[in-house]
């Protein structure tokens, strides 16, 4: 997504605001669509929030019960702490895990290679979460693939299914894809001649990644975590299928009131509390990326 | 020197290994989509197509195949049309709100699709649209407009601002421009943004499950089955649906390698 950030700061030569038939056949079709299938059904969520729900069915009314009544559960605050804490390790250890491989793509491969690469790691954004997911519940069950290979050396069974394992499994086949993408840009586009002059100047290749690689990749690291939690904090495939859901995350607390409680008012409080939360992660996250706080580092 | 080469090596093979990570569940529902046993482990059983029979003999399962075809067609062509205008409103204009503007369009792919879903069935049921598959077009192409938008928006980037220009002073009209200039120089990103929203919407589960009502999309079949037991049926359904998906990606993504290099040179 950082792609076209640029873009949209492109200087035009007409940049005089223009009022006619030709510009709001271009302009206004998408706020039309927008404020119909987007803008109304979000503020009607949050509307909704304050919706009753009798005898099955939702009256409009404006209530505080639905807030004050998941706020006092200890199960929503289990899990909001929960969803937290294990969207922030998968963050972690995405970010981690494909720092190697990033770096990799970077910096020791053809310029045609790290194209191919980035070409294949596009595929699985693409195609289906479901099935991967149905696939790994099937490669990391009690019978399954990882352990029958293991049971050759008389190692195993490893129970991966319905722990955090399976959930972080779940998370990185949506995340890490991006992140390995993401981390990859960025630093290929920093400038070789800085690295190459603290080489020359003696500095040890660890002391280049900690003092030149990732300064100068700060902005394009910290939008791929926020892209990291936000697909993690969301997703209700890997921690239902993988994780067990016998500690719901958020998502899986908004299906459950939906689908089988019918208090979809109460849903709307737990999905307005996420969105807050998504908000000002996303917040902090580009406000840091943007400042320039860390460039004096004292170190 | 030869410690470089010993650490490349060891990057390298790291590298091989998350992509082994990375494109092993996708392999895994190959192979097992052709393995006779019902709880697929190693060793395999008999190479059999067994559960493609049975799914190409279940009539739900080809009525959700049709849904989805028409959901994703759909979806695309709305999308890409909404994204073609925004990117080139962008491209063209300056106005008042345009920052609002873009992010109106922009936001929903950050969102958490449960979360739109949930907006989407609760506001689709007031205003009575819900439960049909024009319910699942009109979420997915809020969902996948800035798919489009993204792409088109790199190609007009390209194009030298002088040629609209250029045909406005020979005569043609903002409109001819439009037809004759415009849309032939953002073609390749167009087929491109057709062909990756279709799939985005093709494999979409959340969004469908909550306001598809009895019209189910294949995901949607999936996510049931998936629900119920282990049924190697997932794997040969997710086979088809790799496939299509894969097809899409790789035809817009040569399209768009296509004209990235032609416009680098």
């Amino acid at each position: 997504m950082g792609g076209f950030n640029t873009a949209l700061f492109f200087d035009m030569k007409s940049n005089r605001e223009t009022i006619n038939l030709y510009s709001l056949t271009f302009r206004v079709p998408i706020i039309f669509w927008q404020l119909l299938f987007f803008v109304g059904p979000v503020l009607f969520m949050v509307a909704m929030s304050f919706f009753l729900v009798k005898n099955y069915r939702m009256t409009e009314a404006f209530e505080f019960i639905n807030w004050t009544k998941m706020f006092s559960k200890n199960y929503f605050w289990d899990s909001y702490w929960f969803t937290l804490i294990i969207a922030f390790i998968s963050t972690l250890l995405t970010m981690v895990i494909a720092f190697p491989a990033s770096f990799t793509l970077a910096f020791r491969v053809s310029e045609n290679f790290r194209r191919w690469a980035i070409f294949l790691l596009i595929i699985p954004f693409f195609t289906s979460y479901l099935v991967r997911t149905f696939s790994w519940y099937v490669i990391l069950a009690e019978k399954g693939v990882i352990n029958a290979l293991l049971s050759y050396i008389n190692l195993g069974p490893f129970i991966m299914l319905n722990t955090h394992i399976g959930t972080l499994v779940g998370y990185m086949t949506l995340t890490l894809p991006l992140v390995i993408i993401l981390q990859t840009v960025t630093m290929a586009n920093i400038d070789k001649n800085l690295i190459e002059a603290a080489f020359n100047l003696g500095c040890k290749p660890y002391l280049i990644i900690q003092r030149v690689i990732i300064p100068l990749s700060k902005t394009g690291f910290i939008i791929a975590a926020v892209f990291c939690f936000i697909l993690s904090f969301g997703d209700f495939v890997a921690p239902f299928y993988l994780g067990g859901s016998q500690e719901p995350t958020l998502p899986i607390l908004i299906l459950d009131t939906t689908k089988s409680g019918q208090q979809w008012p109460r849903a709307a409080v737990v999905a307005i509390v996420m969105m807050v939360t998504l908000f000002a992660i996303a917040f902090i996250g580009i406000m840091t990326a943007y400042s320039k706080s860390f460039k004096n580092d004292k170190r | 020197m030869t410690k470089d080469k010993f650490y490349n090596l060891i990057l390298k093979f790291y590298l091989f290994f998350i992509f082994v990570f990375i494109f092993t569940p996708i392999a895994f529902s190959i192979i097992f989509s052709f393995n006779s046993q019902r709880f697929p482990t190693i060793p395999l059983g008999n190479f059999s197509i067994e559960w493609y029979i049975k799914i190409f003999n279940d009539a739900e399962i080809w009525q959700a195949a049709i849904n989805s075809v028409v959901v994703s067609s759909i979806t695309c062509l709305i999308a890409t049309f909404l994204g073609f205008c925004t990117a080139y409103s962008d491209y063209r204009y300056r106005f008042k709100f345009k920052g609002i503007y873009l992010a109106l369009v922009l936001l929903p792919p950050t969102i958490p699709l449960i979360i739109l879903a949930l907006a989407m069935l609760a506001w689709l049921s007031k205003i009575g649209m819900s439960g049909q598959l024009w319910s699942i077009i009109c979420a997915h192409s809020v969902l996948t407009a800035p798919f489009a938008m993204a792409i088109i928006r790199l190609r007009l980037n390209q194009m030298d601002p002088d040629l609209e220009a250029a045909s406005w002073n020979l005569g043609g009209s903002e409109w001819d421009t439009m037809r004759n200039v415009i849309l032939p120089y953002c073609r390749p990103a167009i087929i491109s943004s057709l062909c990756l929203t279709a799939a985005v919407s093709f494999d979409e589960f959340a969004i469908s499950w909550f306001v598809s009502g009895l019209n189910k999309t294949v995901p949607v079949i999936i996510l049931e089955i998936v629900q119920g037991n282990i049924d190697p049926q997932v794997n040969a359904i997710g086979t088809f649906v790799f496939f299509t998906s894969i097809t899409l990606v790789i035809t817009a993504q040569i399209f768009f390698l296509t004209w990235q290099m032609k416009g680098k040179k």
